[in-house]
């Protein structure tokens, strides 16, 4: 299980900024992409993502795996909206195009493919930020930031502990599964499907159980230190906002309104290049 | 259980997500239709939410499937990750009634309201709340998503069902015990 995306030490201007406005950046950017259907927007994203992408200096190498599993998740999933729905982008776009007929019901459209790469380039808005917040924020600098934008600090210590024993859980993960399968039982795809429920049990009840005992152990010492005694927690890898952190705050709130307001200003928030 | 929110909660939702997180990987795929899976990690949230609550139960949905879906897939389907939550919420409300810990769960009457509960909660999260998002968000077709999420509605009120029903009741048996000694006639 190699293809995983995880934090790498580095020193770029993306990694010197606060985990803080890392968060408020990312959150910002997923609410905008969520909300707007405008293809210059949509572009627009991209093109500053991939720009984004260079500076944080991530190499190809730590993403391409699962670049190439998403596309191929995104292209099954434009093939189903065109099956379920030839005629989506008509109704959307209010015209009707015809490019060729295909068979039976299914007439390719213009305004259909157009919408298709919305949602293709819509979903690739999201994918940069996700890979370079990853990429460049210290783990241990998550909760702090989640703190700091208002989430209780026991949630974000949560968080944090999760980032922390994701690693320790795959481990005993892959232990179980190896001990499993010295064991006779089969893991791969060739059972039949109740066999697979029940083999993937003979590894899930086990992982459960010591999982169970880790939260005992856990708790016991977090206990003995003292932890939640007050309301309020102070953060060892807190980083304190510099002039580039207001920079790119101020950015990204200036980004949110421009993005909003060129979406919602004609009442619709899809680009109509078809009038 | 009269405390509020203590650090067994705290701790048991970051190690559950991380369990969480790392059975997003293991899918059992369904042969009647494409693209949906069965996720025996949703039997995982429906076992911490029976035995923890609704907080427990919420967070390991909501930041359980987004870190879960950023790290192995670079990518975050927000539009299911809150339906996640909401199973979460609504199976963990019910969590002192079940009484897991306590080794209360294996009464008939416990375990056939927690199957009522979650089918209820994966209807609620699948059949309404995911398919209303993907329109609103991505304005994707709805009797696509209405289909997608009633595939996913199926494969998880089967593996909660099947899966997520044992865990508890093992666990429930297991845990509720002080000892095997038993009484001689």
């Amino acid at each position: 299980m190699s293809r995983m995306i995880s934090y790498e030490k580095k020193n770029t201007p993306i990694h010197r900024l606060s985990g803080f406005t890392k968060l408020v950046f990312f959150l910002l950017w997923c609410t905008v992409s969520a909300l707007t259907f405008d293809t210059r927007i949509l572009l627009a994203m991209i093109a500053i993502g991939v720009l984004l992408y260079i500076i944080s200096g991530t190499k190809w190498k730590q993403v391409s795996s699962v670049f190439i599993a998403i596309m191929f998740f995104m292209i099954i999933n434009l093939v189903w909206i065109f099956f379920f729905a030839p005629y989506e982008g008509c109704n959307i776009y209010g015209s009707r195009t015809e490019i060729c007929h295909l068979f039976a019901g299914y007439t390719l459209t213009k305004e259909q493919l157009f919408y298709e790469f919305n949602v293709l380039i819509k979903y690739f808005t999201v994918i940069p930020s996700i890979f370079i917040f990853l990429v460049t924020t210290d783990p241990s600098e998550l909760a702090a930031s989640m703190n700091s934008i208002g989430v209780p600090y026991m949630i974000a210590y949560s968080i944090e502990i999760a980032l922390r024993y994701i690693p320790d859980v795959q481990d005993e993960f892959h232990k179980i599964k190896n001990a499993q399968e010295a064991r006779g039982i089969e893991m791969s795809s060739k059972g039949s499907l109740i066999s697979r429920i029940k083999n993937t049990s003979a590894i899930i009840f086990p992982l459960l159980f010591s999982t169970m005992e880790r939260i005992d152990v856990v708790s016991n010492a977090m206990e003995l230190r003292g932890f939640g005694k007050k309301k309020q927690r102070s953060w060892y890898s807190k980083r304190i906002l510099q002039t580039g952190d207001y920079l790119v705050l101020a950015f990204i709130i200036c980004f949110f309104v421009f993005a909003m307001v060129i979406t919602f200003y004609d009442g619709n928030r899809f680009y109509n290049p078809f009038i | 259980m009269e405390k509020k929110f203590g650090i067994k909660e705290v701790v048991a939702m970051g190690i559950g997500t991380a369990l969480f997180v790392v059975l997003t990987n293991v899918q059992i795929p369904l042969v009647i239709a494409p693209n949906t899976y069965l996720q025996p990690r949703m039997a995982i949230m429906a076992f911490f939410a029976a035995v923890f609550g609704p907080v427990v139960g919420g967070v390991i949905g909501l930041f359980g499937h987004a870190l879960g879906d950023a790290i192995f897939y670079g990518s975050v389907w927000w539009s299911w990750v809150f339906p996640e939550a909401v199973v979460g919420i609504v199976i963990g409300l019910f969590a002192k009634k079940f009484a897991v810990k306590e080794g209360g769960f294996n009464t008939t009457a416990n375990i056939i309201s927690f199957n009522v509960i979650q089918v209820v909660s994966n209807a609620v999260a699948w059949i309404v709340v995911a398919p209303v998002l993907d329109i609103l968000v991505y304005s994707e077709p709805a009797n696509k998503v209405f289909a997608q999420g009633a595939f996913a509605f199926l494969g998880n009120v089967v593996i909660i069902g099947v899966l997520g029903t044992i865990l508890l009741s093992v666990y429930s048996g297991i845990s509720g015990k002080s000892s095997d000694l038993k009484m001689e006639d």
